[in-house]
C-alpha cells in the first residue's frame, strides 16, 4: 500500500541541490572532455588520425588505410599493425594486385605534396613488401593535396587526409 | 599567333632622352600618375567597316578603354574619368590643347587614330607630356582586325616603358587550372585568358587531373602534369595544334615540370621508390640527365634566366628549405634560413631576385629574396596561398589563394591574386570558374 507523506521541505531542497550538483558535476565533465575536441581518445593522438571515420575495409578487420603526422612519412604502430593485416589478406588472396595510393593534407606547397604522398604510398609498400608481398603486385600512385576525404578546414579534417589507402587494382 | 601580320612604324618626332613626367617603380606608388586618354579618333567610313568585321559600335574607344584599364590595374597610374575630357578625340590627336587637360589634373595624355586600311586594322598613338607641352612619342601599328586587343596592349607596354624606363607586361597571358565543383572531388581544366581576363579559353575538358601548367619562353607550348590514364606525367601541349605528349619515357610519376630559359629542355621532378630527384629532358634529341641525386625529396625547379642555375625545394635538410645549384648539378647550396618552411622558389625574369612561398605558424606567405638568400621580404600573408609566378619584367607578381570551409565543409574557393614587387597593388585577378596554378608568359610582341 502506498503511503503519502508529507515530505519535509528542507529534505527536498537539500536532495535537489545533491541533485543538481550531480548534474553540474557530470555537465562539467562532459563539456571539458568535449571541449578536449579533436584529442578526445579515438580522434588523433600526436597529430596522427586515430579516428575510424573514414575508413574502408579490404576484408573483415582489414582496414584498408593507414595515417600519418603532418609532414611525416613515418608509419605508426597502429599503421604498422593495419599494414601485417593487409599483407596476411594479401598472402591468402595471393591473385590480387593493389594501388597503394598516397595524399597529403592541404597544409602544405602542391608539388612537394605530390612527392610526400609518393613516399608514404612507398613507406606502405616497403613494409608490406617486408611481410612477403611482392613488388610485382604492389603500384604506387601519390595525389598529393589533390584528393581530400574531407573538406574541412581543422586539423582534425587535415589529420583524415595524411592517408595512404590501399586500393584493389583487379 | 605569327599567322597574322603586324608591321611597325615608327615616325619618332622629338623624343627626348630624359622624360619630364618620370614614375618610380621601385617603391611603393602612393600617388599614381593622372593620365587623360583620350578615346582614339576614327572616321566614319573605318567605323562602319568595324563594325561590320568586329561587331564594335567604336573601335577607337573600345581600344583606349584596354589602355585605361591596364594602365589602372598596374597601380601606377590613375585614368581620368572621360566625361570630365573637354577636346574630342580627333582635335586631341593633331594638337592637344595642353590647357584643357591640365585643367582636369592630367600629366600625360594619350590620344590616337584608328583607320581601315587594305583591309587591315591600322592604329596610330601619340604620348604627350601635358605639363611641358610636349609630344613624347608617336607610334603606329598594323594588323588583322581581330588583333584589335593586342594593339591596345602593345600600345600600353610602349606608354608604360617610356614613363617608367621598364619594359611592360600587358601584350601577356596567363596560363592557369580552372577549377569547379568540391573539394573531394574538384575537376580541374587547362585554361588560357590575356592577362587582363580577355579571351578565355578551355586547352582540356576536365575528364582528367591537370596541374601546375607552364608556358614555354617563346614558342606556343605549353608543359604540365596531367592524370591520364591514372598516370600522372609530365605532357607537353602545343596550343595551336592541340597536340599533347607525354615528356621521356619514366617508369614513374613525374611532375613540376619547367622550360629552360632557352626553351630546348623541360626540367621536371620524377618520383621512384619515395625519392623525388630533379631531371632535365633536352627536346630535341630527348636526352635525360638527371640533375640532383639524394634521398631527399626535390622538386619545383626553376632556372635563373641566363640558364646558369637552378634555384629547387629540397627537404635534405629535414623540412622543405631553397636552394640554388648549378644547372649541371653541382654546387648546391642552401638559400633559404628563415622561420618557417619554404617551398616553390622562382627565379625573377631580372634575375635578381627569387619569389617563393612561406608557411610559418600556420599562415602561408607570399616573399622574394635574393638569390644569395638575403633580403627576405614577405609581401603578403593569407590562410593559404602558394605559387607565385613573374611578370616578364620582373615587377609583378601572380599566386593563388584559398579559402577557408566551415565545419561541413562549405564556403571554398579558389582565386588568381597579384601583387607588385613592392607589395603594394594586391589585387584579385578575374577569372570565370575558381582558378589556381597561374604562370606567366613572356611578352607576345618579342
Amino acid at each position: 500500500m502506498l503511503r503519502i507523506r508529507n515530505i519535509d521541505q528542507g529534505a527536498i531542497m537539500k536532495i535537489n541541490k545533491i541533485l543538481k550538483n550531480a548534474f553540474l558535476i557530470t555537465f562539467a565533465a562532459v563539456a571539458l572532455s568535449a571541449c578536449a575536441g579533436s584529442q578526445k581518445a579515438g580522434q588523433m593522438q600526436s597529430d596522427v588520425y586515430t579516428g575510424t571515420d573514414t575508413v574502408e575495409y579490404l576484408a573483415s578487420g582489414v582496414k584498408d588505410r593507414v595515417f600519418f603526422a603532418t609532414n611525416e612519412t613515418v608509419l605508426t604502430t597502429a599503421a604498422r599493425e593495419t599494414l601485417r593485416k593487409q599483407a596476411a589478406w594479401l598472402r591468402k588472396n595471393s591473385k590480387i594486385t593493389i594501388i597503394l595510393e598516397g595524399h597529403a593534407d592541404e597544409r602544405g606547397t602542391r608539388e612537394y605534396n605530390l612527392a610526400l604522398g609518393e613516399r608514404r604510398a612507398n613507406a606502405a609498400k616497403d613494409y608490406l613488401m617486408t611481410y612477403g608481398i611482392s613488388s610485382d603486385r604492389i603500384s604506387v600512385l601519390s595525389y598529393g593535396k589533390e584528393r581530400p576525404v574531407d573538406s574541412g578546414s581543422s586539423p582534425l579534417a587535415w589529420s583524415k587526409n595524411r592517408r595512404s589507402v590501399t586500393v584493389k587494382a583487379n | 599567333m605569327n599567322k597574322y601580320l603586324i608591321i611597325f612604324i615608327l615616325f619618332l618626332t622629338s623624343i627626348k632622352a630624359n622624360a619630364l613626367i618620370e614614375v618610380d617603380i621601385t617603391r611603393g606608388n602612393l600617388n599614381p600618375l593622372p593620365v587623360a586618354v583620350s578615346p582614339l579618333s576614327i572616321d566614319e567610313n573605318s567605323k562602319k567597316n568595324f563594325k561590320k568585321i568586329l561587331k564594335k559600335n567604336n573601335i577607337g574607344s573600345e581600344i583606349s578603354i584596354i589602355i585605361e584599364n591596364n594602365l589602372k590595374t598596374s597601380g601606377l597610374f590613375n585614368p581620368l574619368d572621360k566625361d570630365a575630357f573637354l577636346q574630342t578625340p580627333d582635335i586631341a590627336n593633331l594638337k592637344p590643347r595642353f590647357e584643357d587637360w591640365s585643367l582636369i589634373k592630367a600629366q600625360a595624355l594619350i590620344t590616337g587614330k584608328v583607320s581601315y586600311v587594305d583591309e587591315k586594322l591600322r592604329v596610330e598613338f601619340r604620348l604627350w607630356d601635358v605639363l611641358a607641352g610636349k609630344e613624347m612619342m608617336a607610334l603606329a601599328f598594323t594588323t588583322v582586325p581581330n588583333n584589335w586587343r593586342r594593339i591596345g596592349h602593345m600600345i600600353t607596354d610602349k606608354v608604360y616603358e617610356r614613363l617608367t624606363g621598364e619594359k611592360g607586361y600587358f601584350d601577356t597571358r596567363i596560363i592557369y587550372v580552372a577549377e569547379e565543383g568540391p573539394k573531394t572531388n574538384r575537376k580541374k581544366k587547362l585554361a588560357l585568358m590575356d592577362q587582363d581576363g580577355s579571351n578565355n579559353i578551355f586547352l582540356t575538358y576536365g575528364n582528367e587531373l591537370v596541374l601546375t601548367p607552364r608556358f614555354h619562353p617563346e614558342s606556343q607550348m605549353v608543359t604540365y602534369l596531367s592524370y591520364f590514364q591514372n598516370r600522372p606525367r609530365v605532357y607537353l601541349l602545343d596550343i595551336e595544334t592541340g597536340n599533347q605528349e607525354v615528356v621521356g619515357d619514366f617508369p614513374g610519376m613525374t611532375f613540376a615540370p619547367r622550360f629552360s630559359p632557352d626553351g630546348k629542355k623541360i626540367i621536371m621532378s620524377f618520383a621512384k621508390d619515395g625519392n623525388s630527384d630533379i631531371y632535365t629532358m633536352d627536346l630535341e634529341n630527348r636526352i635525360v640527365q638527371k640533375i640532383t641525386n639524394h634521398p631527399s625529396i626535390d622538386t619545383s625547379p626553376s632556372y635563373s634566366p641566363d640558364g646558369k642555375y637552378i634555384c629547387f625545394n629540397s627537404d635534405r635538410s629535414g623540412y622543405q628549405q631553397i636552394y640554388i645549384m648549378k644547372s649541371d648539378g653541382s654546387n648546391v647550396k642552401r638559400i633559404s634560413f628563415g622561420n618557417g618552411l619554404y617551398g616553390t622558389p622562382v627565379w625573377s625574369p631580372r634575375g635578381d631576385l627569387i619569389a617563393f612561398t612561406k608557411l610559418h605558424k600556420g599562415k602561408f606567405y607570399i616573399g622574394v629574396m635574393r638569390i644569395d638568400g638575403s633580403g627576405e621580404r614577405l609581401l603578403t600573408e593569407n590562410f593559404y596561398q602558394e605559387a607565385p609566378s613573374w611578370s616578364p619584367n620582373g615587377r609583378v607578381l601572380i599566386f593563388y589563394r584559398e579559402t577557408k570551409t566551415n565545419d561541413k565543409g562549405e564556403g571554398f574557393s579558389a582565386k588568381l591574386w597579384s601583387i607588385d614587387l613592392t607589395g603594394y597593388n594586391e589585387r584579385l585577378v578575374n577569372t570565370p570558374t575558381d582558378a589556381s596554378d597561374p604562370s606567366w608568359s613572356s611578352l607576345l610582341s618579342n
